[in-house]
């Protein structure tokens, strides 16, 4: 197994009159095809180390290095260009442009990348819009579809790219169970089948089972860092993490 | 950004300025007011202007040579030790006869030139004198056949003509104006005395009427030859004018002329100096305010889009974090800007054409005359083109700075605020 994300010494504090620190010293290394689960209490700065990894914030101290490249040197756009084709993002609050279909929401990274033709670009995103059972939704507006869809139509979109790692932050926090169950077999769907990097923040037990590994946070620390097929997985232990 | 990219901007701005309507709509107007108002105003100033600069081109010679030197001639003292420092005191002047020598052969080298017709003048006061009453005029004296190719007066003659002068070498032509004045009649007789003490006595054989008090009461035209005699200045002419083909030609033209025969020749454009720095101050003034207009309007633009940057800070947030560049996004909104600015423009130019249509209508009397004259306007496509680059620019002006403040926005700032 390969590295496809790693940090050293992570640490962002936000600066002011009272400096409040999001994370610190955060190191972990992710490889190709894991399904990295994130837990902790809230205010443990689980966003935080997402925006982090997903090259949307700069780290106050520390480094992250995305398949193998130190990205601490890159200018904004530079990020932006690695964001565009090598990673993909479902927020919490689905963020689709409310104005654009839910085939243009999917198309937007693609047609900003351009690096397939246009009706290749068409069938794609139709595909992956099927595979996540919307094709019958796809000229709808985002405000036309239920949560769980939208959700879906978010996760289409960070899929869009074919990126490395996907990152999602409390992608089932609004849903029922039935589309949570929904939101998670499609992510470990793509993790465990189709080969990708997921890393998942949530606050549900039953989600966190579906990956193979779970980092715990604690006040911006790591608290704990291995399998989630340990009892801790329910939040009941904090076993020694080895160092 | 890449080809699909660019649409892609152009969707996105499309949506946000359909997002707000009522708000691009009115500011859409004040672009369209502006540019309008713009187009008409230049029409009207540019019209009079070329109406005006027409009128002074043929109101005056094209170009007119004048028995004066630019700089004074050099003393024969002056001469001889050009590099000497020579005080010279109590120097009299050489008195000959004031004219211009040798006017012939200058006038033959003149008329030479293509396109180029001349005439000689010869001008001095003299006073009319008809039953005991005195009128002091200008007279000049001039060749029939020449001066009807250098100006308009033979237009302007209401009864008898200008060739009249040939067949009656007493003749004088003088102003309808004095008619009244001095009491006499068309044919009568009028004594002319110079300063140079001749008397003549000459008969009314033609009456003109330029419309200018000034002129009217103030000149007379007699034969040159009559005129030379009258103020004892044979051979010579103190005037030389010239009427082109090209009157914008007339500042070479002049140049060449003064440069060869050494006489102070002047153009339309060097006499008249002053009325056009005039015209130059008031297109300076019309253009400021017109564009103020504009600049007016383009506050709205940016009202709209610094609206549409709050509202869609999450939209922002979201393409910026998915990895549009900071170009990008300020693209999206400079475009919205010169969108407005150039829908604006269309409908301005236009709403502008109506008003030109409109105001091309306007029947005016000018004071002084009795007939009645449109406004002068100016069709030109250029003052469109300009009226629209000025609104689309303005626009972007206005745009780009809550484009930059958009493309300036941190994706995680917004993200943090949010989950
Ligand atoms: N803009 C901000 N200004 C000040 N403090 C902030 C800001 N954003 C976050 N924080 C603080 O930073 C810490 C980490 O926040 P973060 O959002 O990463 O936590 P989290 O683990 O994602 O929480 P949750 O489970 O509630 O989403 C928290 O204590 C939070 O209060
Ligand atoms: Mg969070």
């Amino acid at each position: 197994m390969s590295e496809v994300l790693r940090a050293e010494g992570l640490t962002r504090i936000l600066p002011g009159a009272v400096p409040v620190t999001l994370v610190r010293d955060i190191s972990l290394s992710i490889d190709h095809g894991e399904f990295v689960m994130i837990m902790g209490p809230s205010g443990s700065g689980k966003s935080s180390l997402l925006y982090l990894l997903g090259l949307l914030d700069a780290p106050t101290a520390g480094k992250v290095w995305l398949d193998g490249r130190d990205t601490s040197a890159f200018g904004e756009d530079e990020l932006a260009e690695l964001r565009l084709a090598s990673l993909g993002f479902v927020f919490q609050f689905h963020f689709l442009l409310a104005e654009f279909s839910v085939l243009d929401n999917v198309l937007l990274p693609m047609h900003r990348l351009g690096s397939l033709p246009e009706e290749g670009r068409h069938a794609r995103a139709r595909q992956l819009l099927a595979d996540l059972g919307l094709a019958d939704q796809i000229h709808r507006r985002p405000d036309q579809l239920s949560g769980g869809q939208r959700q879906r139509v978010a996760i289409a979109r960070a899929m869009a790219n074919d990126p490395l790692v996907i990152m999602a932050d409390e992608p089932t926090g609004n849903l029922d169970t039935a589309s949570s169950r929904n939101v998670r077999d499609i992510l470990s769907d793509f993790a465990r089948n189709r080969g990708k990097t997921v890393l998942a923040v949530t606050h549900d037990p039953d989600f966190a089972q579906a990956g193979d590994r779970l980092i715990r946070l604690v006040d911006g620390r790591i608290a704990s860092d291995g399998d989630t097929g340990t009892p801790d997985a329910a939040g009941m232990q904090l076993p020694t993490p080895p160092p | 950004m890449r080809p699909g990219g660019f649409r892609l901007g152009l969707a996105i701005a499309a949506t946000h300025l359909a997002s707000r309507r009522r708000q691009t709509v009115m500011s859409l107007l004040g672009v369209m007011l502006g540019v309008a108002f713009f187009l008409a105003v230049s029409a009207l100033m540019r019209g009079s202007e070329r109406d005006f600069i027409e009128r002074l081109i043929n109101s005056q010679p094209h170009v007119m040579v004048s028995d004066e030197f630019r700089l004074p001639p050099l003393q024969p003292a002056r001469q001889l030790h050009p590099r000497a420092a020579v005080a010279l005191s109590n120097v009299k002047p050489s008195s000959e006869v004031r004219g211009i020598r040798g006017y012939k052969q200058k006038m033959e080298l003149i008329a030479a030139m293509p396109g180029v017709r001349v005439a000689p003048v010869l001008s001095g006061q003299v006073i009319l004198t008809f039953a005991g009453k005195d009128h002091g005029v200008l007279m000049n004296g001039v060749v029939p056949k020449l001066m009807s190719g250098v100006s308009d007066i033979e237009d302007k003659i209401v009864a008898g003509s200008l060739e009249a002068l040939d067949a009656n070498p007493n003749g004088i032509i003088i102003g309808e104006a004095l008619i009244g004045k001095l009491g006499v009649k068309m044919g009568g007789n009028v004594t002319i005395s110079s300063p140079g003490g001749q008397i003549r006595t000459m008969k009314i054989v033609g009456l003109f009427s330029t419309g200018a008090t000034a002129i009217d009461e103030g000149q007379a035209y007699v034969l040159l030859k009559r005129a030379q005699a009258i103020l004892n200045r044979p051979d010579r002419a103190n005037r030389l004018i010239m009427q082109l083909d090209d009157p914008y030609r007339a500042r070479e033209i002049a140049a060449e002329i003064e440069q060869r025969i050494a006489y102070r020749t002047q153009s339309w454009q060097e006499t008249s100096e002053n009325i056009t720095a005039v015209l130059v101050i008031r297109n300076i003034i019309m253009y400021s305010v017109v564009s103020a207009i504009l600049v007016v309007a383009s506050f709205g633009i940016y009202n709209v889009i610094s609206t549409v940057v709050m509202e869609k800070r999450r939209d922002i947030a979201i393409l910026k974090a998915i990895g549009f560049h900071t170009d990008d996004v300020r693209r999206i909104f400079l475009f919205e800007g010169m969108a407005i600015g150039a829908m604006g423009s269309v409908v301005g130019v236009g709403f502008g054409l109506v008003l030109m249509l409109i105001l091309g209508r306007v029947e005016i009397t000018l004071p002084g005359t009795t007939t009645l004259v449109n406004l002068p306007l100016y069709w030109g496509f250029d003052q469109m083109v300009l009226a629209a680059a000025f609104a689309i620019l303005s626009a972007a002006g206005a745009a780009y700075f809550p484009a930059r403040r958009a493309a300036m926005l941190q994706p995680v700032d917004i993200l943090r605020g949010q989950t």
